[in-house]
């Protein structure tokens, strides 16, 4: 029998996000790994499951198999229920066709249906793209107090900024009376963090009315929420205060998978009340050799570290040889850098091996920018590989 | 051939009175992020057991919590799966009935309901706290190959007499049939298979041999079943080849935490291919260094916080060792709190030991420091 749901989230995973090259080759964004032993969507679904919302649908389109794969049954985030839990929702065919989601607003409005399933009283969009850890029910009850139609979550950015962000314009109670996507002259400093709350039946009465309008991109940002804006429904900015990053790029990734080091990190991961939840995989405790060195970094499960590692974050079984040097990096799983290589100012996707006496990358203060490996490469002995340049050219054979 | 698993988590608890005062033998920490028990679990899932019944007497409060559901070992299942065998104690019972089982067979007696509701052919028992990586599918195609009754896993071990008073001694003839067993012996040192406590049989034979002990009042398995049957069963050894540590005082226990920071030795429980080893997922965040950390020869799990120096160790999940402070050739257990400037060495801490800033604690690697669960020094 089917129970009353009070709110369902609905997560946007299906962009392909272009802008992280190829780390998101044969991955969405949402699965890339983040911080150890994380992946990007580990912190929307923990959100959820920390502020009591078991029924989330999670929507894929572009290269889906890694995430499907992570998410499973939902198990490591509580999300298997008997009712409810984490749904895949991928595109689908119907009596009278089948349609790839055209944007954000189409997508959701495509699965309708899944949400009514549980006759929920209100919706949370939620993007998949995001490293921030928030209670969404703080903003479910502003919503419900202040008698919203929709609430979109803000924060404050620094103004010179802000021109790079949808900025909320806001009267003194909260209520929004204009949105400016990236705007020249920002004239707030509130920009929109992609999650927003709907009532259940303005939600789908909006998206109807999108898909109906064939001069619409299909896109809350673009069109739903300016529609609402101009039809005068009551829209509030619901203030977030913490820690917020989006990692579309490799620049903010990297920035962000730092944020996690040092004594007083940014973004601190051990605080019991949000914990981070995500999928284990088993591996060993983690080993520092006779002559290792781990300064500022952070490390996790199955590395064997014989060399130096400092002010960087390495991911399960990553293998530093004798005389090899990490700085300044981000090293995803299972990657094994050879004796005397030295990585600096880079990110290394999952299983690139480096022979001996590599050079990757070049020094954080060169200003050449971040190196990018593709993933399951082998870089053979003695390799230059020079700071900003990405390659996916060394593929270990037959990948 | 489809097989069921029994273990038994009480066993040897006498041995390590300090770590067994506040829980079972079978969830002594151990290796960084393990309990005792994850080693015989992840054996019998990675060769293919699905059902597994774990004997319980005790204080095992510990182990409940640990096991939960059974879904990190894969045995959250509908059939089968993990299933915690509390102490049978009947309402009637008489008071000196009501005694502690006690021996491996008088525990088996409290398991008969559960073994017999179970459907497999064969059953592997093993104790607890054997800690190894071994494939029980190989032993269990050696068990049928051989026709055996019983098939007993023996590893060849060079003892002291020590050693040897607190083993069984396994006697076999050039086809592994075994011909004698020596229980606890005096006197014997040299190089001899010795028992690993770990036995393959027919689940219908089990019931049999569970029937008549308790019809005849037996209570040994060793003496009463194995030795008084030497002739009439076919009783095989199989011989284990790989690293096996089965612990009985705190200076064992030390010594082979210790022998985990040799590469080869934790590669051979430990990163064995396609024989992971399991255990609860808790969820810690990656382990943080910081400005000021020195850490060499260490094994470490998540979520611990490292400040100070860190020097040939094993450092369990959510261990702070602050600016300053030395730990040297030590085991500290889950949630330890080393302050600044504090020097350890040759301790074992257990669970949420509190170290305040500038203590020092020193045993020695015969006579470890032994700091119990939540103390504050």
């Amino acid at each position: 029998m089917l129970q009353k749901k009070e709110c369902v989230a609905m997560l946007l995973a299906g962009g392909q996000g272009s802008r992280l090259y190829n780390l998101t080759e044969k991955n969405a964004k949402p699965a890339v790994p983040f911080g150890g032993k994380y992946r990007i969507i580990d912190f929307t679904l923990s959100n959820c499951v920390n502020s009591g919302i078991d029924t989330v649908g999670v929507l894929t389109q572009y290269q889906p198999y890694v995430l499907n794969e992570y998410i499973g049954s939902g198990q490591p985030w509580d999300l298997d229920k008997t009712y409810g839990g984490v749904k895949i929702l991928p595109p689908y065919q119907r009596a009278n066709g089948a349609y790839w989601y055209k944007g954000t607003a189409n997508a959701i409005y495509q699965n309708m249906g899944f949400v009514e399933r549980y006759d929920p009283d209100y919706v949370l969009i939620l993007s998949g793209d995001h490293i921030y850890k928030m209670n969404y029910n703080r903003m479910l009850d502003f919503h419900k107090e202040h008698g919203a139609d929709c609430t979109i979550a803000v924060i404050d950015v620094p103004l010179s900024e802000a021109s790079r962000f949808g900025i909320m314009n806001t009267n003194d109670d909260g209520s929004i009376y204009e949105f400016e996507e990236k705007p020249a002259n920002p004239k707030s400093t509130k920009a929109s963090m992609g999650i927003y709350i709907f009532n259940t039946a303005m939600l789908k009465k909006y998206l109807e009315e999108d898909d109906n309008d064939p001069a619409s991109a299909n896109d809350f940002g673009k069109n739903v929420i300016p529609k609402m804006l101009a039809d005068g429904a009551r829209m509030f900015a619901y203030q977030f205060v913490g820690y917020w990053k989006d990692v579309g790029t490799i620049q903010s990734l990297w920035e962000a998978n730092m944020d996690l080091t040092g004594e007083e990190p940014k973004l601190d991961l051990r605080t019991p009340e949000m914990r981070i939840l995500s999928r284990n995989s088993t591996r060993p405790p983690h080993f520092a050799g006779e002559n290792a060195k781990i300064v500022n970094s952070l490390v996790t499960e199955g590395c064997e570290i014989y060399g130096t590692v400092i002010n960087s974050v390495l991911f399960g079984g990553v293998k530093v040889a004798e005389g090899a040097t990490v700085r300044d990096s981000v090293v995803f799983e299972e990657c094994e850098i050879g004796e005397g290589s030295v990585v600096e100012y880079s990110i290394l996707d999952c299983r690139t091996d480096t022979g001996t006496d590599c050079r990757i990358g070049e020094p954080i203060n060169s200003g050449k920018g971040i190196a990018l490996l593709g993933a399951d490469m082998y870089i053979p002995d003695g390799t230059v590989i020079g700071g900003g340049v990405m390659t996916s050219d060394y593929k270990k054979e037959g990948k | 051939m489809s097989v069921t698993g029994i273990i038994f988590s009480n066993i040897h608890d006498n041995n390590l009175p300090e770590l067994t005062r506040v829980r079972t033998m079978a969830s002594v920490p151990f290796g960084c992020r393990y309990r005792f028990i994850d080693f015989t679990l992840s054996n019998m899932v990675n060769s293919g057991v699905k059902s597994i019944g774990i004997i319980t007497q005790e204080n095992y409060q510990s182990l409940a919590d640990h096991i939960g559901t059974g879904k990190d070992w894969d045995l959250a299942s509908r059939s089968g799966g993990i299933k915690l065998i509390s102490p049978n104690i009947t309402a009637f019972a008489q008071d000196n009935r009501r005694a502690y089982v006690t021996t491996r067979l008088e525990s088996l007696k409290s398991a008969t309901v559960y073994i017999s509701s179970r459907n497999e052919d064969l059953v592997v028992l093993s104790d607890c706290d054997v800690i190894c990586n071994v494939d029980f599918s190989d032993m269990i195609s050696f068990h049928v190959k051989t026709g055996a009754d019983i098939t007993l896993a023996v590893k060849k071990t060079t003892l002291s007499t020590e050693l040897a008073e607190k083993n069984v001694i396994i006697k076999s003839d050039n086809d592994g049939r075994v011909n004698d067993l020596l229980v606890y012996p005096r006197d014997v040192t040299g190089d001899h298979d010795i028992s690993l406590n770990i036995m393959v049989m027919k689940r219908e034979k089990l019931l049999d041999i569970i029937a008549d002990a308790s019809a005849h009042g037996y209570t040994s398995f060793n003496t009463d079943v194995l030795l008084k049957n030497i002739n009439s069963y076919k009783i095989m050894s199989y011989s284990y080849e790989g690293y096996f540590a089965c612990v009985s005082s705190l200076a064992e226990y030390y010594a082979c935490s210790m022998e985990l920071l040799n590469p080869d030795v934790f590669r051979a429980l430990l990163g064995v291919k396609d024989r992971p080893v399991y255990t609860k997922v808790r969820n810690s965040p990656p382990t943080r260094y910081d400005e000021g950390s020195y850490v060499r020869s260490s094994l470490l799990a998540d979520g611990c916080v490292i400040r100070g120096t860190v020097e040939n160790s094993i450092i369990f999940r959510g261990v702070t060792v602050d600016k300053g402070a030395v730990v040297r050739n030590s085991v500290v257990m889950q949630g330890g709190y080393i302050g600044k400037n504090c020097s350890i060495n040759c301790s074992v801490l257990d669970k949420n030991a509190m170290i305040q800033e500038g203590r020092n604690l020193s045993g020695h690697q015969t006579l470890p420091f032994y700091v119990p669960k939540n103390s504050i020094i």
